[in-house]
């Protein structure tokens, strides 16, 4: 059963489906594979961490543990969210470590066909084209699907 | 066949760790059994051992190593049966084939086979030592008739004879082993209750109740703003069930120091025979607990020291003769508990350090100008040893080796929090002083505040915290208080006559200034290595208990923090690193600077000084304690102070403590300042209104005796101040405080131990401080007092003796102790203001067995159990 799913290369199949949660950074639909995200956050408490790259946002405490903060905005050299704005995270694993990656705002678990997945368009700016792993048709928009392994390789350099 | 059910690998596994475990056991025992060759104890445990480990390899079909543990064991069943005298030339043998089977069991562990080779020659040279013997002793191999189970082996050994010389037998197949071996062994086993559990279970267990704690702390916090909630007695509960549990884990991990030094006795006796010296390794508190991790990483750095005592500490025999010293070198290892740090010495009598001949390296090596070296201490000189690139050793022995120096060691104990000192006087010895915390999973932390956030920094590099106006012209307040000043934007602060760099964290971490630009700043005094540090914060709060947890990845290069946590009320917090910050700001590289500021003989005329708290109670007036007695001060929230039987408690880890108002009345205000007494598991606390300060000054007492509760009045920074007895309000607590503790070890008579202390005020504390430990106490108020009863025939177990006392000092005191009369091995301790290293020295000269700082009352309790175990050793 389990190794069906694992045997399918990301999405070729047209009969199968994904299953994504939703959200958005500066009005950018995007999505992260359901099976990667460890926890949804409302907003947090965040402690800055001095001379840290600008991408970390700070720390914060998800029960107990302490999870690294990423903006996504800043990783994705946006311009910074409206001081004031609430934002939510997605939580994710990688090497062991938790991250919470802030977004703007997280919105349901979509079921999508493979049969709308598409690659990047090569035209795609070189930032968004190294942290997305291709883009699907919905109705009316179009979603990013987000690497999240990618987003989470941090190095001392930013 | 043998696992059905049961793998092949995880019978390996339990194999590899139980052999891995006897290993470890058999050096030390082997070495012992060097020393005292007829210990049939020894002798059992090691053939037990032995047998044990070959019985297992037969069983899993580990052919080489059978053969090799067969044929050690026959050597060793030949010396049990007493066919076989010991000498260190057999032990060694035993020793090899030892090596040689945790050779073969490290790639069995590596790869799970057992490696191909060779090891004829080696059991050929063990089967001719088991049968060598007979041939000049017994010569007629006939078994003793009075032997009624000759085992096989010996049967086939006078057969066996003729080949073993040329050193081609094999080992004889294994036969039937001589079975009474294990059965008869049996009772002296120890019946130890354990149980083999996967560090990672352990270390699991320990997140989950750090999450535990927090989530504790979190409903506690919740429960206190609403009153008379059903949930606060169950929640009361919770939480004391909550502490047990956290010790509970937390002494899981604790081991034994004695596991990092069970490879040392070994490491010494084999340096012996290679150096051809004579050495006896002493150990003492084995059995003191320090957290696994810690020990793991202290394992290195104690062998590497050990090995250096061994090469470049001791001299050979024949040096040592020429010098009037015992043939044989000692080196002593020692650790004990204090405060919640662990102590580890490393001793020897050896030649101690050439201060010349460092001196003259130091300045062929360019570490410092001969005008530097000029105004330097012995013992600064003597640190240039722990400076990287630096070898005193001549000849670059086999033995110590090159690479790895002091300076290693150095680092490698400053990572975890540690410090490391010594103290080496030439021709008679050095020794190493290790501290180190308990555990590096909970420390204590002061919680501080600059540019809005909030940080933490580890309790055991702070010394003290200083309050400070940040420029000079806002004058007013408070005249004492003391003000930044700056050398072209450089913050310094004069304190006590010196100059303190200061970092100001704003700064340094690049935050942002805090919105409300006050003028009062605090300045957290931190020890960084030899130096010392000021950090300038806004704000300071609260110690907390932290779970230290590592950074993501990501941030570890940062050097300022060495961890992060979660604290009480469940916000992050990054843990500052004060050697990290010394680093950043190039403060570590400037080396021994501390003492130098003086440019005068150093602090020779301070050694009358004492630490005193200064604090405020019911008035205006100052009063003091001296520091050394007190064990913490604390902060406590008004609402955790409860009622109990009409007087105040709080909870303080985990139990209640009593709280005693110094001034009739406790105060107000959110929260009480508490001084805290502590003495083995209990405690009390003194509430006071202010805790003022810490100064250092010559205390001059003039008793009277009308008040209860005060010893008298001292003149403390310009100031009458009232010093408070203590004894008296440690029992308006408990008034058993003294009494109870009394028959330390039970059974065993009182030891009687002499005061000879000129200050009433001193006596007054130690006589019972000491009596509360167990000793039988008389007091003489001075040296001639004191040598009137020798003349009068008084016997004692041990003397405590001021250095300074008007007429016969100290010194002189011990010289006419060891001079002649019935005390001349008696231990003297000799008790000082402070123990500057010169005094110490000029101490042992005279004739002191050790020498305790005023006041640090763990340190004399423990000196005192240490010369008197040693009286009884001897």
């Amino acid at each position: 059963m389990s190794t069906d799913v694992l045997e399918h290369p990301a999405g070729l199949a047209d009969d199968s489906e994904q299953v994504f949660v939703t959200l958005t950074v500066a009005d950018q639909l995007c999505g992260v594979p359901v099976l990667s995200v460890r926890d949804i956050l409302g907003p947090q408490t965040i402690t800055c961490i001095p001379l840290a790259p600008p991408e970390i946002a700070g720390s914060l405490n998800l029960r107990g543990r302490i999870v690294t903060a990423i903006d996504l905005r800043q990783r994705l050299h946006l311009p910074p969210a409206p001081a004031g704005t609430a934002r939510m995270s997605v939580v994710a694993e990688q090497g062991g470590e938790l991250y919470a990656l802030l977004v703007d705002q997280v919105s349901e678990v979509m079921s999508l066909k493979t049969a709308a997945f598409e690659r990047n368009p090569p035209t795609l700016s070189s930032i968004w084209a190294e942290y997305s792993a291709g883009i699907f048709r919905l109705d009316g928009r179009l979603m990013v699907v987000l690497d999240v392994g990618r987003l989470l390789a941090l190095t001392a350099g930013g | 066949m043998p696992a059905l059910g049961v793998t092949m690998d995880d019978l390996l596994a339990d194999f590899l760790t139980e052999t891995n475990e006897s290993l470890a056991e058999l050096d030390v025992a082997l070495v012992r059994l060097e020393r005292i060759p007829d210990d049939q104890e020894t002798l059992s445990l090691i053939f037990r051992l032995v047998h044990t480990i070959k019985g297992t390899c037969g069983f899993l079909g580990l052919a080489r190593l059978e053969r090799v543990a067969h044929a050690a064991e026959n050597v060793l069943g030949r010396v049990r049966d007493g066919k076989l005298a010991v000498t260190p030339d057999h032990i060694s043998l035993v020793l090899t084939a030892l090596d040689r089977i945790k050779e073969i069991v490290s790639t069995l562990a590596a790869t799970g086979n057992e490696p191909p080779g060779e090891d004829g020659g080696l059991i050929a040279a063990l089967n001719a030592v088991a049968e060598g013997s007979e041939a000049p002793a017994a010569a007629p191999a006939t078994p003793d008739p009075a032997e009624p189970e000759p085992s096989p082996e010996e049967a086939e050994a006078p057969e066996a004879a003729p080949t073993a010389g040329a050193g081609a037998k094999s080992a004889p197949p294994p036969p039937a082993e001589p079975a009474p071996a294990a059965g008869a062994e049996g009772e002296a086993v120890p019946a130890t209750q354990t149980i083999r559990v996967a560090v990672d279970v352990l270390e699991d267990l320990m997140t989950l109740v750090s999450e535990l704690v927090l989530t504790r702390n979190q409903l506690l916090q919740l429960a206190r703003s609403q009153e008379n909630s059903g949930f606060a007695v169950p929640l009361q509960r919770l939480s004391h069930i909550t502490s047990d549990l956290q010790e509970g884990v937390m002494k899981t991990r604790m081991q034994p120091i004695g596991n990092a030094w069970n490879k040392l006795p070994r490491l010494v006796r084999d340096l012996a025979r290679d150096l051809e010296k004579r050495i006896e390794l002493s150990m003492l508190g084995a059995e003191t607990e320090l957290d696994r991790q810690v020990l793991e990483l202290i394992k290195d750095p104690l062998t590497h020291m050990v090995r250096n005592s061994a090469d470049h500490g001791l001299e050979t025999p024949t040096e040592r003769r020429a010098a009037g010293k015992n043939e044989i070198g000692r080196i002593t290892l020692n650790a004990y508990h204090e405060g919640g740090h662990i102590i580890i010495q490393i001793a020897d009598d050896g030649r101690g350090l050439a201060v010349d001949r460092i001196r003259a390296k130091a300045l062929s090596a360019g570490l410092a100008s001969e005008a530097e070296l000029a105004g330097m201490t012995d013992a600064q000189i003597q640190r240039f040893i722990m400076r990287p690139g630096f070898s005193t050793a001549a000849a670059v022995t086999a033995v110590s080796g090159r690479g790895v120096g002091m300076d290693v060691v150095k680092t490698n104990i400053e990572r975890i929090g540690g410090t490391i000192e010594l103290k080496s006087v030439e021709g008679s010895g050095t020794t190493f002083t290790i501290k180190i915390p308990l555990t590096l999973a909970i420390v204590s932390a002061l919680i501080v505040e600059a540019g809005g956030e909030r940080f933490a920094i580890p309790q055991l590099s702070v010394v003290e915290l200083v309050r400070a106006r940040k420029d000079q012209e806002a004058g007013g307040g408070e005249a004492a208080e003391a003000v930044i000043e700056r050398i072209n934007d450089t913050p310094v602060l004069r304190l006590r006559d010196r100059l303190l760099p200061l970092v100001s964290l704003t700064e340094l971490l690049a935050l942002g200034a805090a919105a409300g630009e006050e003028n009062a700043a605090y300045i957290v005094v931190a020890q960084v290595g030899p130096n010392m540090l000021g950090i300038i914060v806004d704000r300071v709060f609260d110690t907390e208990e932290i779970v230290v947890k590592p950074v993501a990845p990501i941030l570890r290069d940062i050097t300022m923090f060495s961890g992060n946590t979660i604290l009480g009320d469940g916000s992050v917090i990054m843990i500052l690193d004060p050697n990290g910050i010394a680093r950043g700001t190039g403060i570590g590289a400037v080396g021994e600077s501390k003492a130098q500021g003086h440019g005068g003989p150093g602090p020779v005329r301070s050694s009358d000084r004492t630490a005193m708290l200064l604090f405020r109670a019911g008035g205006e007036q100052k009063m003091a304690v001296p520091l050394g007695l007190v064990a913490r001060l604390e902060d406590i929230p008004r609402e955790r102070i409860e009622m109990s039987g009409g007087a105040p408690v709080t909870q303080y880890r985990g139990k209640l403590m009593p709280l005693v108002a110094l001034a009739g009345m406790p105060g107000e205000g959110p929260r009480q300042p508490v001084l805290v007494f502590a003495d083995r598991d209990r405690s009390m606390g003194l509430m006071v209104d202010e805790i003022v300060d810490v100064v250092e000054d010559r205390l001059h007492i003039e008793l009277s005796g009308d008040r209860p509760g005060l010893l008298g009045t001292a003149v403390i920074g310009g100031y009458a101040t009232d010093v408070i007895d203590t004894g008296y309000w440690l029992t308006q607590a408990w008034q058993d405080w003294f009494a109870g503790t009394a028959p330390a070890e039970a059974g065993a008579a009182p030891r009687r131990v002499l005061i000879v202390e000129d200050s009433d005020f001193f006596r007054q504390l130690l006589v019972p401080t000491l009596s509360a430990g167990g000793y039988q106490v008389t007091a003489a108020a001075g040296a001639a007092e004191a040598l009137r009863l020798r003349d009068q025939g008084a016997m004692f177990d041990a003397i405590v003796s001021d250095i300074e006392m008007p007429d016969m000092d100290g010194l002189a005191f011990a010289r006419a102790v060891r001079a002649d009369g019935a005390w001349t091995q008696l231990p003297l301790i000799a008790l000082s203001g402070r123990a500057e290293a010169h005094a110490v020295e000029a101490g042992r000269e005279a004739g002191f067995t050790d020498y305790v700082a005023k006041f640090q009352r763990d340190a004399l309790m423990a000196s005192l159990q240490q010369c008197l175990s040693e009286t009884l050793a001897a």
